[in-house]
């Protein structure tokens, strides 16, 4: 068996490369076909029909009026008469019909008639969620460095003790802040094309789960899940969401299976926003005290925050984010509102955690007349995950890259021009993000092609480049000679795509299979060139002696000797496991990375209008396989954060329950124009080379807002408490100050 | 989308014969742009929809030396790269801030002026007027902060109208018996309207807007748009100011806001403010000051009475070719 490390330090040739994607020209080309743009012969549109209300329940459903539109094929409920409706968009009822504006008009037609019940959409009054009994059992993250004696009652001994350290504080920050609920808002909405050959399932899903969606097709259906075959080559967007079937999906392959005919069924744009998926929302009230530096001596708060019509919230064990003083009370209540259902959003809980907590921390700064950068740093005595050096060291680095100390000045303390003042802000970040199960075949054909074959999906972050940079690196070829073949659920099963895990569990598949196929090949090349295997490597397009490349052969020649047998053998990793023989950790995939990004933002005191100057961000990631598209894990990252701190927010009006902002013109996102400059530094020394792969598809989307909403604190010297912080929030926060 | 009869005539006439004199029943589809999702959406739901740019007499610019008169499915783009409009910056500076080479491309001035209102309620489907009590105790925060004490808490979303107002623009229309043509004032084209039949243009259903004239007035313009961001979205409030400056004073002036009322709203309280003396930093603010005096914002759009002085400010500020302070 091989032994399976990576490169030594700078002498990779592929991996670790700038390489353009290998499915970029299909991309651009538009022959890359999405589940959207599967269109079989014969193919029918069905429509979904959504809940009107936040809340009701259902008294009787009739689709026969559906039915009788020309061009309707077929209608389904998905939801009978007594069935509650508990958000707007709530599934009801699919129309499949020959054309999609025929569909459109079959769902219009249904027939349903609802008892309007009360709705609850508020999540930002814990008072108002707990008079209307909705408030439900949060969590509790308590600390603190002195023990109760026997005889006292926990909950005194902690109340007295938190106060007794607030009074004891040089400085004591109270503060709210808070961050509204967001949706995903994939660009190609969730949904799939069904079809049915031979009694079996056909699914092209718009998925992060190419290997793990075919049991949620098959369960409802009535069929194994041998029966199913997912298939997902490119997906547009998904950021956490499309992990699953859906009702939906599976309503469509029974909507085809019922007309015999291939359906096609992609959420519309509102109901994408309303029912595929939100992040959480937070807010936080608190008491900080703090020395005379500005180092934390104890945290106090409550925070609470809706995850929908199912009771959910943004763990307290995140809280305060990354910092973790010793002495903290953090105590947490979910509010369950006629809200969609929570799915995963980048980095679930993270970026909630950091913007509620390392706000706090800068209003520390502001509040003593300190550098922000000095308080972020000091604090660094709180860092309990291991990586409190590695954080001081790339705060250097990007203070430099963003100039912070050129730039820097007091909160509210900088010069105007106009009406325009600047600022800087900071954050940091952690994330695991370790590698996830995957297994794959490697394949050398006698005429020296090579693929890898794996049921992994590649959600537009380069996985089939990355992967094809490993293979290429095995056997010292270059991507262009690797076939990449994934997205599909009949192939070798891979995990899902979540929590960083993709590019560590795939490298580690192809990794392993790519270095046992090799030794499998230089025993046959061995005795050609008259030396042992171990002598053989493969390098530039050769195999070759080490040390003496003249004895060679070219890798098709190699390959030739292979006569009628192709070399098939299977990469296998399973997630956390230890090495077979030594019980040591695999060397070639870790976890846990962080990182530190800061923001210079202008804010327009007459507007509230802020706009982003300049954000850098600072991450380390181990072991770097395809760098371009590693930094733009990065790009995308700071984008989608600028996204959330400034623009991004469902907002739900408390009247009538609905989700007003549910459409691309409403729900507000930032354009080129407003991303200013970023930049991407890779935090890699040779140490982290030598870590392994690690995911970082998350981490880097975790500080942002809490880096700009520090730059606009910076900026105009006071807090405003929530995200996004639109032109009116800005402005709110600037006239408290003057009142 | 409820089906329709299609129709796409070649000439003015032939449009004419084919609207219906019924409202609701027949749409003018123009560059679709804003029609084609409200169809989607069924929150317009016509049994005709009439295409109007085959109409070779309603597309292009011409210009003499009164001034310039662009056809109403002119695309945006079009007006944009005209030289003619180059005296008219408030008009270009008002596209070009659409930053959306598909609306620009896509879009006409005619469909510009007459889209429908911006309202998430409307587009939504509770109503356009039918839904004042749920704007009211509601989330208002884009909704009107002038003019709104009726049903009619929408914004006139236009993003021209402010521009084209501001510098005296008349419109042609046509309709509804083939020999009927009527001109009028651009401002007058608006109204708020009082019933669920009304629209928010004073044209007939079985009327059709031809032609857009902008005066030759030697006026200095401008336009200023509190903008969130630099996408293709609205701002969230516009103002345009078209000055006539004699020996440094402002001696006649038209200050037009936009996203704030359900029609443009002309502002004769900033006008008041700035005729008559020169335009500074103090006395551009002082007209913002003015233009909000009557300001009746709802719940929650507070906010706008501020920008909405902001916008005014820095209009006149632009239009006299002077720096706003701001972005
Ligand atoms: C995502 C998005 C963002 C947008 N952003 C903006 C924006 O920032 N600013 C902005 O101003 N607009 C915006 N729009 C609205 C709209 O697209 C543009 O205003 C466009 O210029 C409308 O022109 P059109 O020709 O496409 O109109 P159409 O959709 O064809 O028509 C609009 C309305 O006007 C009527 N109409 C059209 N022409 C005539 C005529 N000659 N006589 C009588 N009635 C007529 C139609 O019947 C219809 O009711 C946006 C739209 C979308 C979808």
């Amino acid at each position: 068996m091989a032994n399976y490390v990576w490169p030594k330090f700078g002498t990779a040739t592929v991996i670790g490369k700038r390489h353009d994607r290998v499915d970029g020209v299909a991309k651009a080309t538009g022959t890359a076909k999405y589940a959207y743009d599967i269109n079989p012969a014969g193919m029918i549109i069905a429509r979904l029909l959504g809940s009107p209300h936040a809340h009701a329940k259902i008294k009787s459903i009739d689709l026969s009026p559906a039915k009788k539109v020309p061009g309707v094929v077929e209608a389904v409920a998905l939801k009978k008469a007594d069935d509650e409706l508990l958000f707007q968009g709530e599934e009801i009822a699919v129309v499949a019909a020959e054309s999609e504006a025929a569909a459109a008009e079959g769902v219009a037609a249904i027939k349903v008639e609802y008892e309007v019940l009360p709705h609850f959409v508020n999540d930002t009054d814990l008072a108002a969620a707990k008079a209307a009994g909705m408030t439900g059992k949060g969590g509790k993250n308590i600390s603190l460095a002195k023990e109760p004696g026997d005889d006292d009652d926990e909950d005194e001994f902690t109340e007295k003790e938190i106060n007794r350290l607030l009074k004891e504080s040089a400085v004591v920050v109270e503060g709210e802040y808070g961050i509204h609920m967001i949706t995903h808002m994939c660009l190609e909405p969730h949904g799939s094309t069904c079809e049915w050959k031979d009694g079996k399932l056909v699914a092209h899903l718009s998925t992060q789960n190419v290997s793990g969606t075919g049991p949620q097709f098959a369960g409802p259906l009535g069929i194994t899940a041998d029966d199913v075959t997912v298939h997902c080559d490119y997906i547009g967007g998904g950021f956490g969401s499309k992990f699953a079937a859906d009702t939906w999906g599976v309503a469509c392959a029974e909507l085809s299976k019922k007309t015999g005919r291939p359906v096609k069924l992609m959420l519309d744009r509102d109901q994408e926003l309303k029912i595929a998926g939100n992040r959480p929302s937070g807010f936080l009230k608190c008491r900080v005290g703090a020395d005379k530096n500005g180092v934390i001596t104890v945290w106090d708060s409550e925070q609470w925050g809706t995850a929908g019509a199912k009771p959910g919230v943004v763990s307290e064990k995140v809280v305060p984010y990354v910092y973790e003083p010793k002495n903290r009370r953090v105590i947490s209540h979910t509010i369950k509102t006629n809200r969609g259902l929570v799915r995963a959003w980048r980095a679930p809980n993270h970026p909630q955690a950091c913007a509620m907590s390392q706000t706090a921390i800068d209003d520390i700064a502001a509040k003593l007349g300190l550098n922000s950068l000095d308080v972020f740093k000091r604090n660094l005595v709180h860092v309990a995950n291991g990586k409190a050096e590695v954080y001081a060291a790339q705060m250097d680095v990007a203070a430099r890259l963003i100039g912070w100390n050129d730039k820097w000045h007091l909160h509210g303390k900088g010069p105007k021009k106009g009406s325009i003042v600047e600022g800087l802000g900071l954050a940091i970040h952690t994330w695991g993000g370790g590698g996830h199960t995957s297994k794959c075949t490697i394949r050398i054909s006698p005429d020296g092609g090579v693929s890898s074959t794996l049921g992994s999906q590649d959600l537009g972050v380069g996985t089939r480049t990355a992967i094809a940079a490993v293979v290429a690196e095995t056997f010292g070829l270059t991507i262009d000679d690797v076939q990449v073949n994934m997205g599909n659920s009949k192939y070798p099963a891979s995990g899902p795509s979540g929590g960083s895990t993709t590019i560590g569990g795939v490298s580690e598949s192809n990794r392993r299979g790519s270095l046992d196929a090799l030794d499998k090949l230089l025993a046959v090349v061995a005795p050609k060139l008259g030396v042992t295997a171990d002598q053989l490597e493969a390098k530039g397009g050769r195999i070759q002696v080490v040390g003496s490349p003249s004895k060679s052969l070219g890798w098709k020649e190699a390959c030739s000797l292979l006569g009628m047998n192709a070399i098939e053998a299977q990469g296998e990793y399973v997630r956390g496991s230890k090495d077979a023989k030594t019980g040591a950790d695999s060397k070639l995939s870790n976890s846990q990375v962080g990182g530190v990004q800061m923001a210079e933002v202008a804010v327009d005191l007459d507007t509230g209008v802020v706009k982003m100057k300049k954000f850098v961000a600072v991450q380390d990631v181990g072991t770097i396989i395809a760098r371009k598209q590693a930094e733009s894990q990065v790009y995308g990252s700071v984008i989608m954060g600028i996204a959330y701190a400034l623009f991004e927010e469902q907002i739900m009006d408390q009247a009538s329950g609905a989700f007003v902002n549910c459409e691309i013109a409403d729900y507000k996102l930032p354009r080129l124009g407003d991303i200013g400059d970023i930049v991407v530094e890779m935090y890699e020394p040779e140490s982290e080379y030598n870590r392994g792969v690690v995911g970082i598809g998350e981490p880097p989307v975790i500080a942002p807002g809490a880096a700009i909403s520090n730059a606009v604190a910076n900026a105009i010297g006071v807090r405003v408490s929530t995200l996004p912080m639109t032109p009116q929030r800005v402005l709110e926060a600037l006239k408290g100050r003057k009142a | 989308m409820k089906s329709f009869e299609y129709s796409a005539p070649r000439d003015e006439a032939g449009v004419l014969s084919v609207l219906s004199a019924e409202a609701g029943h027949t749409e003018i589809l123009a560059g679709g742009t804003d029609l084609i999702g409200l169809m989607k959406k069924f929150i317009v739901t016509p049994d005709r929809v009439v295409n109007i740019k085959e109409v070779r007499s309603l597309r292009g610019i011409d210009a003499d030396s009164e001034g310039v008169t662009i056809g109403a499915v002119t695309n945006l783009d079009d007006i944009l790269e005209s030289p003619h409009l180059n005296e008219f910056p408030s008009v270009q500076q008002a596209i070009r801030n659409m930053s959306s080479p598909q609306l620009q491309a896509q879009g006409t001035i005619g469909g510009d002026l007459c889209q429908r209102p911006r309202c998430w309620f409307y587009r939504n489907g509770y109503g356009r007027l039918a839904a004042a009590s749920l704007i009211a105790d509601g989330d208002n925060r884009f909704h009107a902060i002038f003019g709104n004490e009726g049903a009619a808490k929408f914004v006139s979303a236009s993003r021209l109208a402010p521009a084209l107002v501001a510098l005296g623009a008349e419109v042609r229309i046509i309709g509804p018996g083939s020999q009927d043509e009527l001109f009028m004032p651009l401002a007058s084209l608006f109204q708020t309207p009082r019933t669920e039949w009304q629209r928010e243009t004073v044209l007939e259903p079985n009327q059709l807007l031809t032609h857009i004239r902008i005066p030759r007035q030697g006026a200095a313009n401008g336009t200023y748009e509190v903008r969130h961001g630099e996408g293709p979205d609205y701002p969230l409030v516009a103002a345009s100011a078209a000055l006539r400056v004699e020996s440094g004073i402002v001696r006649q002036a038209a200050i037009v806001l936009g996203q704030v009322a359900p029609t443009p709203w002309f502002s004769a309280d900033a006008v008041r403010a700035i005729v008559g003396r020169p335009v500074t930093e103090v006395t551009a603010d002082a007209a913002g000051e003015a233009a909000i005096a009557t300001a009746t914002p709802l719940s929650g759009n507070g906010y706008k009475v501020q920008l909405a002085k902001v916008a005014v400010k820095r209009a006149i500020l632009s239009a006299a070719g002077l720096e706003t302070g701001g972005f």
